[in-house]
Formats: C-alpha cells, sequence, structure tokens
C-alpha cells in the first residue's frame, strides 16, 4: 500500500482549480478507484459520473494526465509512481460540476443522421437476408459504448469548437453503420459533405487513439465515408460513368 | 474566484446546440497540455525525415547522373521516358523541353509518388501536425483559433489522392518489371546471363515495400471493394478488398519503410555507379 498525489479538478460551471488529494493505492485499483476513496476519505462533494466500473457504460469519461481515458478502465499500475496523477473533466462539453461534464449535444446530434432505412424484404415473410461477410464491417462499429473520449480528443470540437457544424467521430462512426449496412438504402453523403462537415476531420486519428473499444474509427468509418464522398462530390470520372450507366438504363 | 486559465462563455454563441446554461473549459494555448509523455517525438520524426527526404530526393532528381548500375535503375528516375541510358524508353532529352529548365529524366515522373504521398491519408495526418500543429498531438494545444479542415479551398484538393493513386499503380508495374529486369546481367560477351547481385535484392525489397504502401492505401481499399455495402455478391473484390486491407492494417509502418527503401535503393545504385560500391554477385 502507498500513498499516490492526485490533482483533482474542482469547480462548477467551467471555473474551478485542481486540488490536491492523497490516498492510499492497492494493487489491482483503478483511477476510478482512487476517485471514490478520495470522495469517501477527503471530498464526499467531488462530483463524478460512473456506472458499471466494467469499461462497458462510458460514463466514467475524464482526463487523466492529459489523456481522454475512462477511469475504470486506466489501472493505477499503468501510471508514473512518483507523479502525481492530474484528473479533469472532458474538456469538448460544457462543464457541469468537478468531474462531470453535459454531454447532452451528443444526443441530438444522432437524431440528426438519417435513420436506418431497409430495401424491400427478400422473402415474401417479410424478412431479409444477409451474408455475415456483409455483416462483419459493421459489426466492429456497433461496440461502441458512446463513451464520447473520441468526440473530447477531436480537436475540431475540443480546440475550434465547430458544434454547430461538425458531428464528430463518434456519429461518423454511426454514420458508416448505417451506410455500409448492407439492408440500408438510405442516402447520407450529402448530409455527410455538408449538414455533417465531414471534411474537417484531418486524420489526426486522436478518436482511434483514444477509442476504449478499439474501434479502428478512422480507417474503417471516417474514411471510407470520405471516400464514398468523393464518389459522389469530387470525383468527375466517377460522375461521368454514373451519368453514362443512367442514360443506357 | 476563478481560476486564472479558464475562460468561461465567450464561446457559446458559436455553439446553438449546445447546452447554452453551462460554459465549456477554455482552449489550451500553443503547446499546452497534461500530457506527460514526450509527445513532439514523433513530430520531431516527421520533420526530420520527411525534410531530409524532400532535399534528397531533389538533389538526386536534379544530378541526371549516376542513377544506373548495370541492368538496375534507380526508383527516383523509373520510368526513365527520355534519358541518355540504355533504359530509355523514347530516347534522349526531347527537343520541346524548355531550356530554362535543367533537364533531368527524374523531375518527369517524380510529380506522381510525391503527390500520391503528399495526399495519402497517412501522411497527411502526419505532417498537419508536425509541420502545421494542427494540432501539435492529441489534446495539446493549438497555436491557431480559426480552422477549415479539408472542408474547404485547398485542403479539399487532398480529393485527388485517387488520381495520384492510378498514376503510382501504373509506376509500381514498371518498378516490379525493373525489378525483373535486374535479374539479367550483360556478360563481357554481349550475352545476357540470368543472376543475382546485392542490387537485385534491395530492388526487389524496395518494389515490394513499396507495393505493401500502394495496395494498403485508403482509395485502393475503397476502389477495389469499399465502395459496396453487399461485398459477398462479388468474390473476386471480396478478396481484393481483403487483401488490401490487410496491407491497411500496417499502413503506416508501410508509409514509413517504403520511403526509406526508395531513398536507400537510389543511394546504393548511386554509390555502385560512382564506383564507390562494388555490386556483389550472389548467383
Amino acid at each position: 500500500m502507498t500513498a499516490h498525489t492526485f490533482k483533482v479538478w474542482r469547480g462548477e460551471r467551467g471555473t474551478g482549480a485542481f486540488q490536491d488529494y492523497s490516498t492510499d493505492i492497492t494493487e489491482g485499483m483503478v483511477v476510478l478507484d482512487a476517485m471514490h476513496q478520495i470522495q469517501a476519505e477527503n471530498a464526499n462533494d467531488l462530483a463524478i459520473r460512473w456506472n458499471c466500473k466494467a469499461g462497458k457504460c462510458g460514463s466514467c469519461s475524464a482526463e487523466v494526465n492529459g489523456h481522454p481515458k475512462l477511469m475504470c478502465m486506466t489501472r493505477m499500475d499503468e501510471l508514473p509512481a512518483h507523479e502525481p496523477v492530474t484528473v479533469e473533466p472532458m474538456r469538448a462539453f460544457p462543464h457541469v460540476r468537478d468531474l462531470v461534464t453535459d454531454v447532452s449535444w451528443n444526443y441530438e446530434q444522432k437524431k440528426r443522421i438519417k435513420k436506418f432505412k431497409p430495401r424491400a424484404p427478400d422473402a415474401p415473410d417479410g424478412t431479409w437476408r444477409m451474408m455475415q461477410a456483409d455483416v462483419d464491417r459493421v459489426q466492429e462499429f456497433r461496440k461502441c459504448i458512446e463513451c464520447f473520449l473520441c468526440q473530447d480528443v477531436c480537436h475540431v470540437l475540443r480546440d475550434h469548437h465547430k458544434h454547430d457544424e461538425f458531428v464528430g467521430p463518434r456519429h461518423l462512426v454511426y454514420t458508416a453503420a448505417l451506410e455500409m449496412h448492407p439492408l440500408d438504402i438510405e442516402d447520407r453523403l450529402g448530409d455527410l459533405k455538408d449538414e455533417h462537415a465531414i471534411g474537417y476531420c484531418n486524420i489526426t486519428k486522436c478518436c482511434t487513439t483514444v477509442c476504449p473499444e478499439h474501434i479502428a474509427i478512422t480507417d474503417n468509418a471516417i474514411i471510407p465515408l470520405k471516400e464514398r464522398v468523393v464518389d459522389s462530390f469530387y470525383d468527375p470520372v466517377v460522375k461521368l460513368v454514373r451519368l453514362l450507366r443512367a442514360k443506357r438504363t | 474566484m476563478p481560476h486564472p486559465r479558464v475562460r468561461t462563455t465567450k464561446l457559446l454563441t458559436r455553439m446553438p446546440r449546445m447546452n447554452r446554461s453551462l460554459p465549456v473549459m477554455d482552449q489550451r494555448g500553443f503547446g499546452e497540455t497534461l500530457r506527460r509523455d514526450k509527445w513532439w517525438i514523433a513530430n520531431i520524426f516527421v520533420v526530420t525525415v520527411l525534410s531530409s527526404f524532400l532535399a534528397y530526393a531533389t538533389w538526386a532528381a536534379l544530378q541526371n547522373a549516376f542513377y544506373t548500375h548495370g541492368p538496375y535503375l534507380s526508383p527516383f528516375y523509373s520510368p526513365e521516358l527520355f534519358g541518355a541510358s540504355p533504359h530509355a524508353w523514347f530516347g534522349p532529352k526531347p527537343s520541346w523541353w524548355p531550356g530554362f529548365i535543367p533537364f533531368s529524366p527524374a523531375l518527369i515522373i517524380l510529380p506522381v509518388p510525391a503527390l500520391f504521398r503528399f495526399t495519402c491519408y497517412y501522411y497527411r495526418g502526419a505532417y498537419y501536425k508536425a509541420f502545421w500543429a494542427d494540432p501539435p498531438a492529441c489534446s495539446v494545444g493549438e497555436p491557431r483559433k480559426t480552422y477549415l479542415g479539408e472542408n474547404s479551398f485547398p485542403l479539399i484538393m487532398q480529393n485527388v489522392h485517387r488520381y495520384a493513386l492510378f498514376f503510382s499503380f501504373i509506376f509500381l508495374i514498371f518498378l516490379w518489371h525493373d525489378a525483373y529486369l535486374a535479374l539479367w546481367f550483360t556478360d563481357a560477351n554481349g550475352v545476357e546471363r540470368f543472376g543475382v547481385g546485392v542490387g537485385t535484392i534491395v530492388m526487389f525489397a524496395n518494389v515490394s515495400m513499396l507495393s505493401g504502401y500502394t495496395l494498403g492505401c485508403h482509395s485502393m481499399r475503397h476502389l477495389v471493394g469499399g465502395l459496396l455495402d453487399r461485398l459477398s455478391t462479388s468474390p473476386v473484390r471480396k478478396l481484393a478488398y481483403d487483401c488490401s486491407s490487410a496491407c491497411n492494417r500496417g499502413h503506416m509502418n508501410w508509409a514509413w519503410v517504403s520511403l526509406f527503401g526508395v531513398a536507400l535503393t537510389d543511394v546504393y545504385i548511386r554509390l555502385c555507379a560512382m564506383g564507390v560500391l562494388t555490386d556483389l554477385r550472389i548467383i
């Protein structure tokens, strides 16, 4: 058992400062355990959002030593032992109190994305047939736990505050899951280009780096969507081919 | 008492869909971060390697000398459309070449691989960070308040990447042909015989690394199958997509090793041509 120092952001509505706390760390503890211990021993009013403690609910997102992380999945033995651990709230969303931010903007963005629209049923009983190989690709996107760490680390939202123009990596993953679905026939490419401004992404891959579910957000979701947008709006050859095909039919 | 680093509501007017009653944390200053790791090392590596490569490639391209040795042809000069070496397709320097531009076969073809790498999705992310600090690294403060991204001119032009891929793919076929020709050595009697020299291995290694990089390109992955939602209906495209995806998973590594590979292949052939190195024959 060793004492460890934490610098925890304390304050409300965007104002505040780091406060130092010291607590004992035992083997196997994660940062969320330490926060709970500090809450119990030193700061009963410390506001933390958490739920499952198993990396599946996405509630305890925060920034640990400057890295967006789930507190429940950040083991203390991964952090430098002789330096204070800084814990602060996500910076891309409105600050509520201490480590808690208001992430409701994300739910509003999700509503703006066109819903799943399946093709006509394949069978007379109103059912569809899909090959496993076709759903494998979108299966990866369904691992998302909506922790919004990718949104937090995305510099378009975090630093440039383009919340009114850019939906962010989480919603591009959601769009990719719909757009690449083998049954879906909805066209979201126009929205991706204009309403959701996929062009703002400059492929820093920070979203992929922080994803606790290890979704290859940039390589498997955002870049393939960018390529589809190029097909539809920027590639004159593809446009010509489509025009000729349309004339033939 | 507010913390001195925290400004509160200035940015809220730009976020109509955000909760206006709650302020966000302020934007960090340039380079400001709570990260403890040496995040700037990656940027130093990118700036150093890309700048060095650019300088060397420009110098090598302008030399117009020492780019062939026996059956070997430097990748900076391949395909050699016009030139003085036996590898040239259409003879020596063309008469229409503008007098004010120094002639070199490399200058005719290098814009294609240069554009391919410049517009590559991986390199874009890397040089936006390293050269433009946009951002300097993940969760590190930026120097600018404004941002256009690839949503408008000039960076919207990065969408030409697929065209650069088309031409680079054609060049890749020529480079495989060059590697094949590097297996055939002319003896003292003027007869071509099969052989393997160190240079042959260097050229095959180079074109293999370039293939790993080109075939794993994100645009390639899209064009061979990624654009389809139901790949199972096209088994050949599914196979091509799976192969491209396999290369794509290591795209960053392919990008760097192929960059080093091209430069080192040119260095090897140049040193052999200058007589500094002797190309050892293995077979």
